[in-house]
C-alpha cells in the first residue's frame, strides 16, 4: 500500500499544540522541506523535540513554537542560531533544556515503551535544576543516584532520508544515522522525506542492509522532496550549503534582511524555494 | 625556531592528554584544542583515537580543515554518547564562563528563565563532566569568562561531582586543581605572560605558587608537526593571535 504524500498534505494533518519530533542534528539532515510547510500553515502552539538547528529556528522565526525541548540549537559551523536566540531572549518559547545523552537517553525510553531510563548526565548540573519534574533514583543494586529521564513520547515524528520506496522502508547514505530511527519510534507517527524515492528491490542498490534505518511499520506517510534537507547536510553527496546558511544567519541577525530573505526565499511553495536558491546560485 | 602563542597553547593543550593511553581525544573547544589532540597523537600518545569532527575516527592524522584518507572507526553521535557513559574518552571543551572550581557554562548569559543571551544550551558538557575526564580551552581568558560565580552549570565542576577536571589552557596560561578542595591554580604562565596579567583576566582568586614555572616550548619537532603537518593553514594564529 502506498503511503505516498505531499508535503501539505502532512502538514494538513497536524494540528494546532502536537508534539513534533524533527530529526537530524544541528545543522545535518534536517527535514526543512516539511519544515518549510508547516511555516506556510496556520498551525501554532507547537512543542518542537529536537537535536536543534535551523528547523527550531525557522519554526521560531514563523510563529509556530510554544515550547522546544532540546540539548542545543545550532548551525554547527555557526554556533549560534539567531531566531531561536531571539525567540528565548524576548521570552517567546519556553525551554526544556537537557543533556544531549538524557536527551537520547529520553528517546530510548519512548521507544522502548519504558517508564524512564537511568543514566548519570545532567547530575550536579542546572539542567536538574530548571527542569524541576525531572527526579533522580537509587539503583536498587548498590545504591547509586541516577537521573529517571522520562520517555520524549511525541505525536509526530519527521525525519530525511535519502531513499524511501512507497511503503516507508527509507534508507540513508551518509556517515551518521543521527537519531532518525529513535524518533520514529518514539512517536505515534512518522512521516519521511526523501531525496528520491525508488521501487523496493531497488533499496539496496546504493546503501548495505544496515542503512536501511527505518522501517515501513514505524510510517505513516512518505514525501519526495529532493534537496529536502537544504541547506543542512545529506547523505554522501549535499554537504551543507555553507553559503547559503551564512545568508539565512545573517538576515536573521537584522529585521529588514529577514524580510528580504522570506521575500525571495519563503513566500513561495517548496519548487518556489528550490529555484529561488538555484537563482540566487547563479547571481547571490 | 620560535614559537608563536598560539603554538604555545597548542603544545599545552596536547599536553593535556598526556598519559591517556588508547582512549577518544574529544577536541571540542576550537582550533588549539582540537590540534593538541593531534599534535598529542603524532608525539607522545600514540595510541590517542581521534574523529574528524564527524563520524569517523580517522586513522591518519589529517590538517585541520582537510580531510582523513584513513578511516579506523565508526563513532556516530548516539555511539559518541554511549562512549561518554562507558568512560574512554577525555573531552576538552570551550567555556563561555568558568569558576573556581570548573563550573563550566556554555548555556546562557543572564537568568535562565529570560536570558539576556541565549547561547548554544548544555549540549552534552553536563554528562561529559560527570563522567569523563574533561579539561577546558578558552582562547581569550578574561574576567568575563573567569568568574565568581557562573550564570549556568553546563558541565559541572570538582565542588558538584566531577569526575575529573584537569586543566584549563587559556591564551595566557595552564590552570590545574591541585589545591587541597579543588580550587583552580595557576600552574604554568605561558612565555612572556605575567602573574598580574593573568590575576587581571581573573574574576575570581587564584591559587597562585611562589615561583610559577613557564609553560613548556615546543621542540623542534614539534613545531615541525604544527606547521607543516596538522595546521598548515595556520588557523591557530586566528584563534590566538600573536
Amino acid at each position: 500500500m502506498s503511503k505516498v504524500m505531499t508535503a501539505a498534505e502532512v502538514v494538513g494533518s497536524l494540528s494546532d499544540g502536537m508534539t513534533i519530533g524533527i530529526g537530524g542534528w544541528g545543522s545535518r539532515r534536517k527535514p526543512l522541506a516539511l519544515v518549510r510547510a508547516i511555516c506556510r500553515s496556520a498551525l501554532r502552539d507547537l512543542t518542537i523535540v529536537a537535536y536543534g538547528g535551523a528547523d527550531v529556528g525557522l519554526l521560531c522565526a514563523y510563529g509556530k513554537v510554544g515550547k522546544v525541548v532540546a540539548p542545543f540549537v545550532t548551525l554547527d559551523s555557526i554556533p549560534l542560531e539567531p531566531h531561536f536566540r531571539k525567540a528565548r531572549q524576548n521570552g517567546t518559547v519556553s525551554f526544556v533544556e537537557y543533556d544531549e545523552g538524557m536527551f537520547m537517553f529520553g528517546l530510548l525510553a519512548a521507544a522502548h515503551r519504558l517508564p524512564f531510563m537511568p543514566t548519570y548526565a545532567g547530575l550536579g548540573s542546572s539542567v536538574l535544576e530548571v527542569n524541576p519534574s525531572l527526579r533522580t533514583i537509587r539503583s536498587p543494586y548498590g545504591g547509586e543516584e541516577v537521573v529517571a529521564v522520562p520517555p520524549l513520547t511525541m505525536d509526530v515524528a519527521l525525519v530525511h532520508m535519502d531513499r524511501a520506496d512507497r511503503r516507508g522502508n527509507a534508507l540513508y547514505l551518509g556517515p551518521d544515522p543521527y537519531m532518525d530511527d529513535l524518533f520514529a519510534k518514539a512517536a505515534t507517527r512518522t512521516y519521511v522525506s526523501c531525496e528520491r524515492l525508488v521501487d523496493t528491490p531497488d533499496l539496496l542498490k546504493e546503501g548495505p542492509v544496515q542503512s536501511l534505518l527505518i522501517s515501513r511499520a514505524h510510517v505513516t506517510g512518505v514525501v519526495e522532496t529532493p534537496g529536502g534537507a537544504h541547506f543542512s547536510s545529506c547523505g554522501p553527496d549535499n554537504t551543507r550549503d555553507e553559503r547559503f546558511q551564512a545568508l539565512y544567519a545573517k538576515s536573521a541577525a537584522d529585521p529588514a534582511a529577514w524580510a528580504e530573505f522570506q521575500e525571495r526565499f519563503l513566500s513561495g511553495d517548496e519548487a518556489a524555494y528550490q529555484d529561488a536558491v538555484q537563482q540566487w546560485r547563479e547571481q547571490p | 625556531m620560535t614559537a608563536s602563542r598560539a603554538e604555545i597553547c597548542v603544545v599545552a593543550c596536547a599536553e593535556a592528554f598526556r598519559g591517556d593511553g588508547e582512549i577518544v581525544a574529544a577536541g571540542l573547544g576550537g582550533t588549539c584544542a582540537l590540534a593538541g589532540t593531534r599534535l598529542a597523537r603524532l608525539t607522545f600518545e600514540p595510541d590517542l583515537l581521534t574523529t574528524n569532527g564527524e563520524a569517523y575516527l580517522t586513522g591518519d592524522v589529517p590538517p585541520l580543515g582537510g580531510r582523513s584518507e584513513v578511516t579506523e572507526g565508526w563513532l556516530p553521535f548516539r555511539d559518541h554518547l554511549w562512549l561518554v557513559l562507558n568512560g574512554r574518552r577525555h573531552v576538552m571543551m570551550g567555556a563561555s564562563q568558568i569558576d573556581r572550581y570548573g563550573n563550566q557554562n556554555m548555556s546562557v548569559i543572564g537568568d535562565w528563565a529570560r536570558p539576556k543571551s541565549q547561547l548554544l544550551g548544555s549540549r552534552g558538557a553536563p554528562g561529559n563532566t560527570r563522567v569523563n575526564t574533561t579539561s577546558y580551552w578558552v582562547p581569550k581568558h578574561s574576567p568575563r569568562v573567569f568568574v565568581p560565580s557562573v550564570d549556568f552549570v553546563s558541565g559541572v565542576g570538582w565542588d558538584r561531582g566531577a569526575h575529573e577536571i584537569r586543566v584549563v589552557v587559556t591564551n595566557l596560561g595552564v590552570f590545574d586543581f591541585a589545591t587541597s578542595d579543588h580550587r583552580m591554580r595557576l600552574r604554568s604562565l605561558h612565555p612572556g605572560v605575567t602573574v598580574d596579567e593573568v590575576v587581571a583576566a581573573t574574576g575570581f582568586d587564584l591559587e597562585i605558587p611562589a615561583a610559577a614555572p613557564e609553560s613548556r616550548q615546543p621542540t623542534d619537532e614539534e613545531l615541525r608537526l604544527i606547521r607543516e603537518v596538522i595546521d598548515p593553514r595556520g588557523l591557530r594564529d586566528r584563534e590566538v593571535p600573536s
